[in-house]
């Protein structure tokens, strides 16, 4: 029993970086089901990465880095609005554009910094082990506010993920409304890379939410199925890394999404309807095309 | 039935404001016009069939209707914004965690907004129309293990509990069997009772024929007006490039196809 205990109870870096990672792990769930519902992966992982010219730039600076993955994530959520808009592109290339470029763009100024390897892996992997009192407060707050966002606009997300022409007709702006999804996913990464790093940060968004799809019928359980799955990850990576002298953040993910493939596998084993409707597949109605 | 309600030069104007009215209108896609000049006048409590081949403008046109596009001229006029509408391409997340019941429920959501609490009425309104539907025993069945017609039922469900002043349908029938499509005219029919006006986008000539007012288009309004005026043997022949004749059996009709003179082979009996 101490061996699932004592690492916590005996280290309080390890029990500080348990509280943020649990924090990471909630708020993850609750962005990251909208992320899953609304087929958002890639742009998710856009975001999660394309802060990173945004961290860059404040490394250069002197400024918070927290300021340049803001200004990052706001330039990639502008950005794919406008090539969108303004382009016959679909959404996944500019998405992909501006990932690579954003990607290659923080690697190119980052390889200014004396430190050029560190800061790259810290900005990817996080510093989950030295975790201060600030981080665990600046990610409750982001908890809070993503917690608050999605209670309140519960059901024009819902209905967002289901048919975006429903949101327009209820009165409320399909657009906006997938804007402000945007926005609460970006506040995640941003709030989360510091202390996870922004692969860990992805890796929660979608690892506990694709799993809580597989097993949930409804919102409310799919988003408390991913926070159980994400903790529990958070917990055993943790746990793992201690033992078995392994890398913190990475152990977190490799937790998460060995979850996601043993709930997937299992499904598929027993023939689950879920399984048979994968990821991303969409049931269409029977109609004959535009008329 | 009633008097059919297309605006018609020389017919003087309804004493009430009717449910939609459009005036001159045009409507596509970008900048690009796919049907122009529509004027539609079209009361409460009576329907309107939109009968056109696949890219005729239907879809087109039911959008601009219901808002989601807006006009590229002329003018769309709905007697308050109590819509319900179904989409022809509904397309929904196969992992959506969601039952059949929620779907339906979806629909009061524009009556409570962001966060207020559904009301006795509202879960009413979700019962009496799932009931309706016959899908009250698939409530609580996640919508993903649902069959096509068992889904488009659902979706007929919420579009009927919304009970809105206004519905509109974009091809209603598609994927339902023939007890669930009788059952989904009678629902029209009851919808049409209670005030409401219906706007039916189909290619099924016997469905539009059972409106008060129908329009058919093939890129352009090619007839408006009673049904059995608008889908004459000539005007189909020009709108589905196939020829229909009228067949007494019964108590009703039959539209038999006698000819097929373009690429469009149907063949199927039509019962008026």
């Amino acid at each position: 029993m101490s061996w699932l205990v004592a690492p916590f109870a005996d280290n309080p870096f390890l029990l500080r970086s348990l509280v943020a990672g649990i924090l990471v792990a909630l708020a993850c769930s609750i962005a990251g089901t909208f992320v899953v519902l609304r087929g958002l992966a890639f742009l998710g992982d856009a975001l999660a990465h394309g802060v990173l010219p945004g961290v860059a730039a404040a490394l250069l600076l002197g400024v918070p880095s927290i300021l340049g993955a803001a200004a990052g994530a706001a330039v990639m959520i502008v950005g794919v609005k406008a090539i969108t808009a303004n382009s016959r592109l679909s959404g996944d290339t500019a998405v992909g554009l501006l990932f690579v470029g954003m990607l290659a763009t923080g690697v190119v100024m980052v390889s200014r910094s004396d430190t050029f390897t560190g800061d790259v892996v810290g900005i990817l992997f996080g510093e989950i082990l030295g975790v201060s009192r600030a981080d665990l407060v600046q990610q409750a707050i982001a908890l809070a506010v993503i917690a608050a966002v999605a209670w309140i606009f519960a059901r024009p997300f819902m209905m967002l993920a289901f048919d975006p022409e429903q949101v327009d007709i209820a009165g409320w702006s399909s657009k906006r409304v997938e804007l402000l999804m945007l926005v609460m996913v970006a506040v995640c990464v941003v709030m989360s890379f510091q202390t996870v790093g922004t692969l860990l940060v992805f890796g929660m968004l979608l690892a506990p939410a694709g799993t809580g799809a597989l097993l949930a019928t409804r919102l409310p359980a799919m988003v408390a199925w991913a926070s159980l799955f994400g903790v529990l990850s958070v917990y055993g990576g943790l746990l793992a890394s201690y033992h078995f002298d392994l890398a913190a953040g990475a152990s977190v993910v490799v937790c998460a999404v060995t979850i996601f493939f043993v709930v997937l596998v299992t499904q598929a084993i027993r023939g689950d309807q879920a399984v048979r409707s994968p990821v991303g597949s969409r049931l269409q109605r029977t109609g004959n095309g535009h008329g | 039935m009633a008097e059919p309600g297309l605006s018609e030069p020389g017919l003087s104007e309804p004493a009430v404001k009717p449910a939609i009215r459009t005036t001159q209108l045009t409507v596509g896609y970008g900048r690009r016009p796919v049907v122009h000049d529509v004027d539609i006048t079209l009361p409460a409590g009576q329907s309107l069939a939109l009968v056109g081949t696949n890219g005729s403008g239907k879809s087109t046109l039911v959008k601009t209707l219901v808002g989601l596009i807006q006009p590229l001229s002329g003018s769309v006029d709905r007697a308050g914004d109590s819509i319900a509408y179904l989409g022809q391409v509904h397309s929904v997340n196969g992992l959506l965690p969601i039952q059949a019941r929620d779907v339906v429920m979806m629909a009061r959501y524009p009556l409570r907004g962001l966060r207020a609490r559904l009301t006795t009425e509202d879960h009413h309104a979700v019962e009496a129309a799932m009931h309706r539907l016959g899908i009250s025993d698939l409530a609580r069945r996640p919508l993903r293990s649902l069959s096509g017609g068992q889904r488009q039922r659902v979706f007929l469900a919420q579009a009927v509990a919304r009970e809105a002043s206004i519905l509109v349908l974009d091809e209603p029938t598609a994927g339902l069997d023939a007890p669930s499509t009788e059952r989904y005219l009678e629902i029209v029919q009851e919808e049409l009772r209670r005030g409401a006006a219906v706007v039916t986008a189909t290619h099924d000539i016997a469905e539009a024929l059972r409106c008060d007012q129908a329009l058919l288009l093939a890129g352009r309004v090619v007839a408006s007006g009673a049904p059995h005026d608008v889908l004459s043997a000539e005007s189909l022949l020009e709108a589905f490039g196939i020829a229909l004749h009228s067949v007494p059996h019964g108590g009703h009709h039959d539209l038999v196809v006698t000819a097929a003179p373009h690429a469009h082979n149907h063949d199927h009996h039509h019962r008026s």
